[in-house]
């Protein structure tokens, strides 16, 4: 009925024409503009703010600064409760940490009264000594997180008088013995940059009081059960006082996982009692929201002169910037989500630090973590095998992770805290290899094709995995209810941004329900109307959200049973979506559906369910990618990436292919052209699209993504995650077809031509 | 200043301030479709045709548009739902957010190219970006709506 099918999104077509949908489209129309003054220092503290001719001018409704805000401290992430991040964050804060942080907000009736009351504002800044570079963070006499109490809920290795954001180890085996035993190791240092997440609704919110006087935040959030939470622990406020609105989403890949300007808008309206609306400006954006962690991971690797691989260290330094948002998470995923594609190593290690630094903070974005793993690990593995003389398809198949094995990682690494031990239930990373080596012709191409004295082309690949939600902390829920046509309500706290994800869990209510998909009606992400869901992130929705439609779905079959049992005073009977069956004849639902609200026995049906996993079955995927490289300019063009996922059962073919079709495309952008560049003073140098350059149409060359046969019987219909996997292969892919083509090993991102033409003449010179 | 605007084949009476550019104007008179995305003309999100050009609404002054024909998704619902259909039967409009400014360059190419190889294609359309959908989808979508055109 529902799955396997692609059918359009069931809001496609309203978004392509253009309805009203987003958070700026459906603000109030009166709503008083709120902007924020930002810090033109990397560090400093607030002396004076003088508001006094702010004020004064005609239309300012309302000035916030840390003078009039509450003082608690919170992580923005918006995360299960107790957040793994360090409540290191106030809403306003005397102290000002990056260049953009927020300093005061203004309200005013229109932009330009608000501008001049930003102008108009007075601040006496003491500018500190700041510290930029990450790599001198640990330990530094410059403190981030001097000045205040930051403190976390439980152990996350929080140590603000070392610039930590947070820290982990973990050992299992020893390495260093291990790694003696081995007859080859490689060690190598790899690099990558913070990246933005450019989504194209820039984050917006809205408030405004209801009839009742509760506050009703429009916000375009990842997470919006978390923002009530949030919310009302700061503000004081009861949550029975808080509805959260999620409208339709703009895109976020992680950057909406977090408080942005909700608490603007809210302590705005609050003391105004008028509406009030926040969008930030797109340099707002790079600037002031958050990036993905720039990392430096330090790899050993051994394995027996037959390929077997023994030992693996992973030693990372991540880069959270001036708050710690997602710091613990995105670093231990980092391992979580590398580390147990070579599950038959006798010892792994992975230790790792999260510092401070007067930049933009680093938070949560798409493949979180395992995109900086996976460069590490499957550039080393490449580099591993040329040592060993092995081919790199070969030692692949030889160590990778299969289908009934488990790996230690799973029980020691969690995210934020210890793990579960999981049996992999699926895995066709074999598969996905077969498909990728066929359609990229590795057999022809590998390792090179010269096409002149100057053009050359290499191919690489790497092997990927993710999560499907986080286990035993994820929570999504879903309540269905049945109308007098035989359609239905389903009701999920489940957060759309664009992902598609509305309209897959309607098709999982559909097949279950046996219905068409047009038979229910979809309504999502309203904290006052729909039931709990953690949020969009951790690769969660098709896994722990389907599995709470499939549940709620099951239970309103139980219910309209019971109902036909009690109308028909029978033990028995049967529906199969269409009729229900007893004994002495049969009724069609809608029929049954019109005698329980207008005829007899009058009563509503609704069902709920709520789904929380005890695994997060891993979707995985190879990347190939084939590279050509102008050996006078240095200049990387990629002619073709291929991408074979295992993602278990495609509940919508085409909108997976899609998910992996975007993702692949922000992680060939993070490999060939995208960093978040700062000054030596802490200047974001790249804050609009004219500096930051993401791919456009004109760098896509051919994507050709595939997915393989396969079921996990853990998932919903045998689903697994297929959001984030896709991110993972091209950075690792592509340097190493790069290294195919010319000799040459980029360990730091991204790939630029000048650094291509230099190591080149490097060799040349050699 | 109060000025004349024809949107959408209808003449609208509007208040706008001397400096003002279409983007502002015209989500305040409730064209939702046109969106901001950028801060510097470089995203295409607020594509809209002017007099058959296809333009940056974010950096067009509204008063330039005195006189002139301002057309936006609003204004081609059938041609745009036509467009959404293919789109859409794709999975590739993904988050929408600029899924109208792209409908508008589609619009507009329809005029102005005459060969519609992919090549010629993604010039075109290059100034419209999306970061959801990797693009392939909305080639697939623009190639056989065309092929129905």
């Amino acid at each position: 009925m529902g799955v396997k099918k692609s059918i359009p999104k069931i809001d496609g077509k309203g978004l392509v024409t253009g309805k009203p949908a987003y958070t700026d489209d459906l603000s109030p129309q009166n709503a008083l503009i709120v902007k924020v003054q930002r810090s033109p220092y990397a560090y400093a503290e607030i002396m004076d703010i003088d508001v006094e001719e702010a004020s004064a001018i005609e239309g300012v409704k309302c000035i916030l600064t840390y003078k009039n805000v509450p003082e608690g401290l919170f992580t923005r992430a918006a995360q299960g409760y107790p957040e793994p991040s360090p409540y290191d964050k106030k809403i306003l804060d005397k102290y000002v940490r990056y260049i953009g942080d927020e300093v005061a907000a203004v309200a005013g009736i229109d932009e330009k009264t608000v501008d001049k009351a930003l102008d108009a504002i007075k601040v006496t800044y003491r500018q500190l000594k700041p510290i930029i570079d990450f790599e001198k963070a640990k330990d530094s006499d410059i403190l981030v997180h001097d000045h205040d109490r930051s403190y976390s809920l439980f152990d996350i290795g929080h140590a603000p008088d070392r610039n930590l954001a947070s820290s982990y180890e973990m050992e299992i085996g020893s390495v260093a013995e291990t790694l003696r035993q081995c007859d080859v190791v490689h060690e190598g240092t790899y690099y990558t940059e913070a990246n933005s997440h450019c989504m194209a609704e820039p984050h917006s919110s809205s408030a405004y009081l209801d009839l009742q006087g509760r506050l009703t935040i429009m916000s375009s959030t990842q997470a919006p059960f978390h923002i009530r939470r949030i919310l009302a622990n700061i503000l004081m406020m009861p949550i029975s006082n808080i509805r959260v609105i999620k409208p339709r989403i703009g895109g976020g890949y992680g950057g909406k996982q977090a408080v942005h300007g909700e608490f603007f808008v809210a302590l705005t309206t609050l003391r105004t009692k008028l509406p009030s609306k926040m969008i930030y400006s797109r340099k707002e954006v790079f600037q002031s929201t958050y990036t993905r962690h720039a990392t430096r991971t330090e790899m050993k690797i051994g394995a027996m002169k037959d390929g077997t691989i023994k030992a693996i260290d992973m030693n990372v330094l991540s880069n959270t910037g001036a708050y710690g948002e997602h710091a613990l998470t995105v670093l231990m995923v980092i391992g979580a989500k590398s580390l147990p594609l070579y599950n038959k190593v006798e010892a792994v290690a992975f230790r790792g630090d999260v510092v401070y630094t007067n930049i933009t903070p680093a938070g949560a974005y798409r493949g979180y973590g395992a995109v900086q793993g996976n460069f590490a690990l499957e550039s080393s593995i490449d580099e591993l095998a040329d040592k060993l003389d092995i081919d790199p398809v070969e030692i692949r198949i030889k160590n990778m992770i299969k289908v009934k094995e488990t790996s230690k990682i799973f029980e020691v690494m969690g995210e934020g805290r210890e793990g579960t031990p999981m049996i992999i239930e699926s895995c066709g990373l074999d598969k996905c290899m077969a498909v990728c080596l066929e359609k990229l012709h590795w057999k022809d191409k590998y390792p090179r094709q010269v096409i002149d004295e100057n053009i050359v082309r290499g191919v690489g690949l790497a092997i990927a995995m993710q999560g499907s939600g986080i286990p035993h902390i994820d929570m999504a829920s879903c309540i269905l209810k049945l109308n007098d046509d035989g359609s239905f309500n389903m009701m999920i706290g489940a957060t759309d941004l664009g992902t598609g994800s509305d309209t897959i869990l309607a098709q999982m209510a559909a097949e279950t329900l046996r219905v068409p998909v047009e038979k229910i009606i979809v309504y999502s992400s309203d904290t006052d109307l729909t039931p709990f869901d953690s949020g969009a992130y951790a690769s969660s929705t098709t896994f722990i959200s389907g599995h709470s439609v499939r549940i709620a779905a099951e239970n309103m079959i139980g219910e309209i049973k019971r109902a036909a049992m009690r109308h028909f005073n029978t033990d028995v009977v049967d529906f199969d979506g269409t009729l229900i069956r007893w004994e002495k004849g049969n009724i069609s639902l809608p029929e049954l559906a019109q005698i329980l609200y207008y005829s007899e026995n009058q009563e509503q049906l609704v069902s709920s369910g709520s789904y929380v996993s005890n695994t997060s079955a891993p979707p995985y995927m190879v990347g190939g990618a084939e590279v050509e490289i102008d050996k006078r300019t240095g200049k990387v063009k990629l002619l073709n990436f291929v991408a074979a996922v295992d993602c278990g059962t495609t509940i919508n073919p085409n909108l997976a292919k899609i998910q992996v079709e975007g993702a692949l495309l922000q992680g060939i952008g993070m490999t060939l052209y995208e960093e978040a560049k700062y000054t030596s003073n802490g200047h974001l140098i790249n804050n609009s699209f004219l500096k930051y350059k993401v791919p456009t149409r004109m760098e896509v060359g051919k994507i050709h993504v595939e997915f393989v046969e396969s079921y996990d019987p853990t998932g919903p219909y045998g689903a697994k995650s297929v959001g984030e996997v896709g991110i993972n292969t091209p950075p690792a892919a592509i340097t190493n077809a790069i290294k195919n083509a010319l000799g040459i090993r980029i360990r730091k991102l991204p790939v630029k031509s000048e650094t291509v033409w230099a190591m080149l003449n490097e060799k040349r010179q050699d | 200043m109060e000025i004349m605007l024809t949107i959408n084949n209808q003449k609208r009476r509007l208040l706008i301030e001397p400096d003002e550019y279409l983007l502002d104007t015209l989500r305040k008179a409730g064209i939702k479709s046109v969106k901001r995305g950028c801060d510097t003309t470089s995203c295409g999100m607020c594509s809209i045709s002017v007099d058959n050009k296809l333009v940056n609404s974010c950096s067009y002054y509204s008063i330039r548009a005195v006189g002139k024909e301002i057309l936006t998704v609003e204004g081609i619902p059938e041609e745009a739902g036509l467009i959404a259909d293919f789109i859409t039967a794709e999975g590739a409009e993904q988050c929408g957010f600029c899924s109208p400014g792209l409908v508008m360059a589609i619009h507009s190419m329809k005029h102005d190219l005459d060969d519609f190889s992919m090549e010629n294609i993604k010039h075109y359309l290059a100034g419209n970006s999306c970061r959801c959908s990797g693009y392939e989808g909305q080639h697939r979508a623009i190639l056989k709506y065309l092929e129905v055109k």
